[in-house]
């Protein structure tokens, strides 16, 4: 049998995959086994596939993925820690026909940006927010974030979150389902090819149901690892993922088409 | 000549937000200036020109919502009164960062803290020496009437795009709740989307086909390239000092002593020059339009022709007498009078001050 080489495979026909381009060529700033990546990349695919690559804006966050604006080939502003929100709103009522999404962490979206976040989604804008959930600032090396588990050690709660002196972590995913400018509420995750797909579709659904002019908010939280911040290797980082913020952060959809799923 | 009203400074603002074309106005009511939206809601300017007009959750909502919406090229505006401006000063920092243009007024009212709701002219400090981080400037401008409320609505956008800098028109309480005639200036046409995205190549509105994508940031994290970014915006501000500096002389022509006053009190200050001359006092007005860039050059004027000495007369505890010093130098005398934190001072007042401190002093 004659020997394959490299180019006998490299062909068009062969193709079944290529990076979108949406995602620029710029290397990554995450960690190694870090999620936002492939955050970022299903999100790119789905406004590729979807055909709005000259017709999106994204509003990037402050945070470890402060830089998304060099990873996304598309319109992009960087906002102010946790005001996305607002600068998203502004940007769809200007140019209601463009598709127009925020991209958040935990402490920007639920921490310092928690009027912002809670006003537009009541107000019921047409926007796609996606917040990424690790449980921890990542960015600014580790310190306890509002999602932070009980008892989660962080360079701020060392000793572990005591629920006593340092509060609860924050549902704001749960919280902003119960709002009514809500169209969509769903939790993902990107940790597993099949959580992958699960996550691509649900981002697919935000971005359709945006297009489709459905009002109000189409929210996906996505929980992903921080195994730099939680001080973990990456696979051990999923495991631990699964095995205690999942739990807590129960995957799937919450709110579909505006109506609460019963879980 | 245009349609004359009476108007509520306030209202004339607002009108003249609908009729310089403004695509949107995003703000949060707070005394003395919630006329501003509320006349903009009752006007329903989205079917008089399609002008979006949106309560937000607070005033850091709507300065970030001028964020949003000036970096799609849209003309963008927000009014407040002294504590909301405070809360903008993020926005304001992000927006000079970003080079976003957009106008934002401040209907001024007495401090610190809550302060009162009467007028007052002490955020003099934040408005032109930043108030946010950062080394940036604002183009500052102060209406001294009803009349200028609307006026330098327009003119406040011209600059704002021109050299994509954020726009402050500062009033007092005073000049927003009294009530003038305005001869109001005839609607200039929103633009539409198309004449946006072909007149604001920077603005991301949807990455142009076949073009790169925009981005807007006030970050980079090389700090020799944010030292570039730096220079160019000194560049630009260099470059508005050179153009866009604006005031008015008022009665200067033979004058021994000059009133530097704007606002409120460069109305309150005519007065008092009228009653000086009556007692053969020889004093002129000059009345400061811009507050950044501030007008050097006639102070400059009036010291190398020997002026006896200036008053400064703000509703403050001394603020823009600090600018006035640093051009004169010590070469004459500057002294400052005003009544604050919502007390507004009489033309006697202001002549007493100039005969104490300045003549008799």
């Amino acid at each position: 049998m004659a020997e394959i080489t490299l180019q006998d495979i490299i062909k068009p026909e062969n193709l079944v995959y290529q990076k979108t381009k949406l995602m620029t060529d710029k290397t990554l700033s995450y960690c190694p086994g870090c999620g936002h990546g492939t955050a970022h990349r299903l999100i790119m695919e789905v406004i590729e596939e979807l055909g709005k690559e000259n017709d999106t804006i994204g509003v990037a966050p402050v945070g470890c993925s402060v830089l998304a604006y060099e990873f996304m080939n598309v319109d992009m502003q960087e906002a102010a820690h946790g005001r996305a929100p607002a600068v998203a709103t502004a940007i769809k009522r200007l140019w209601p026909g463009k598709v127009v999404f925020s991209y958040q962490g935990d402490g920007d979206l639920a921490a310092i940006g928690t009027a912002e976040t809670i006003h537009a989604c009541n107000r019921g804008e047409r926007i796609v927010m996606v917040f990424i959930n690790n449980g921890i600032y990542g960015m600014t090396g580790g310190q306890m974030a509002p999602t932070t588990l009980p008892n989660m050690k962080t360079a701020t709660s060392p000793y572990g979150r005591d629920i006593d002196m340092m509060g609860n972590p924050l549902k704001m995913t749960e919280l902003v389902s119960y709002l009514p400018g809500t169209y969509f509420v769903t939790r993902q995750a990107v940790h597993t090819p099949a959580a992958v797909r699960k996550a691509k579709r649900a981002l697919r659904m935000a971005f359709q149901n945006q297009i489709d002019g459905k009002p109000g908010v189409s929210f996906v939280e996505i929980v992903s690892n921080c195994n730099s911040g939680w001080k973990m290797e990456p696979v051990q980082a999923n495991t631990w993922m699964e095995e205690n913020m999942f739990p807590f952060y129960q995957l799937g959809d919450i709110k579909v088409d505006g109506k609460l799923i019963d879980r | 000549m245009g349609e004359l009203r009476l108007m509520k400074g306030n209202e004339a603002l607002a009108e003249a937000a609908i009729r310089a074309g403004v695509d949107g106005y995003f703000g949060y009511p707070i005394t003395p200036q919630s006329e501003v939206i509320e006349y903009l809601m009752s006007e329903k300017p989205h079917e008089r020109t399609g002008m979006v007009v949106l309560q937000a959750e607070s005033e850091v909502a709507s300065i970030n919502m001028l964020y949003g919406g000036g970096g799609t090229g849209k003309k963008v505006m927000t009014s407040s009164s002294s504590p909301g401006i405070s809360l903008m000063q993020e926005g304001l920092s992000y927006l000079a960062g970003a080079e976003i243009p957009c106008v934002v007024a401040n209907v001024v009212r007495g401090g610190p803290g809550l302060g009162d709701i009467q007028p007052a002219q002490s955020d003099y400090f934040q408005s032109v020496k930043g108030g946010g981080h950062g080394d940036y400037r604002l183009f500052v401008i102060a209406p001294a009437s009803v009349q200028e409320m609307s006026d330098f609505v327009p003119l406040a956008f011209d600059v704002a795009f021109k050299y994509r800098i954020p726009s402050l028109i500062v009033s007092d309480g005073l000049i927003g709740q009294m009530m003038e005639k305005v001869e109001l200036f005839d609607p200039i046409p929103r633009l539409t989307d198309e004449e946006v995205i072909a007149r604001y190549p920077w603005a991301t509105n949807g990455k142009p086909k076949g073009k790169e994508r925009r981005i807007l940031t006030s970050l980079d994290l090389d700090p020799h390239k944010m030292e570039r970014h730096n220079w160019a915006l000194q560049e630009k501000y260099k470059l508005i000092e050179e153009n866009e500096t604006r005031f008015e002389l008022i009665g200067c022509d033979d004058a021994e002593y000059i009133i530097v006053a704007y606002g409120s009190s460069s109305r309150i200050a005519q007065k008092s020059i009228q009653l000086a001359r009556k007692k053969g006092i020889k004093v002129g007005l000059l009345r400061l339009i811009t507050l950044w860039p501030f007008p050097k050059k006639p102070i400059e004027e009036f010291v190398k022709n020997g002026i006896k000495g200036f008053l400064t007369v703000e509703m403050s505890a001394g603020q823009m007498i600090e600018d006035v010093k640093l051009v004169v130098e010590g070469r004459a005398k500057v002294e400052h009078f005003g009544r604050y934190g919502g007390v507004i001072h009489s033309p006697e007042e202001v002549l007493e001050a100039l005969e104490q401190k300045l003549i008799g002093g």
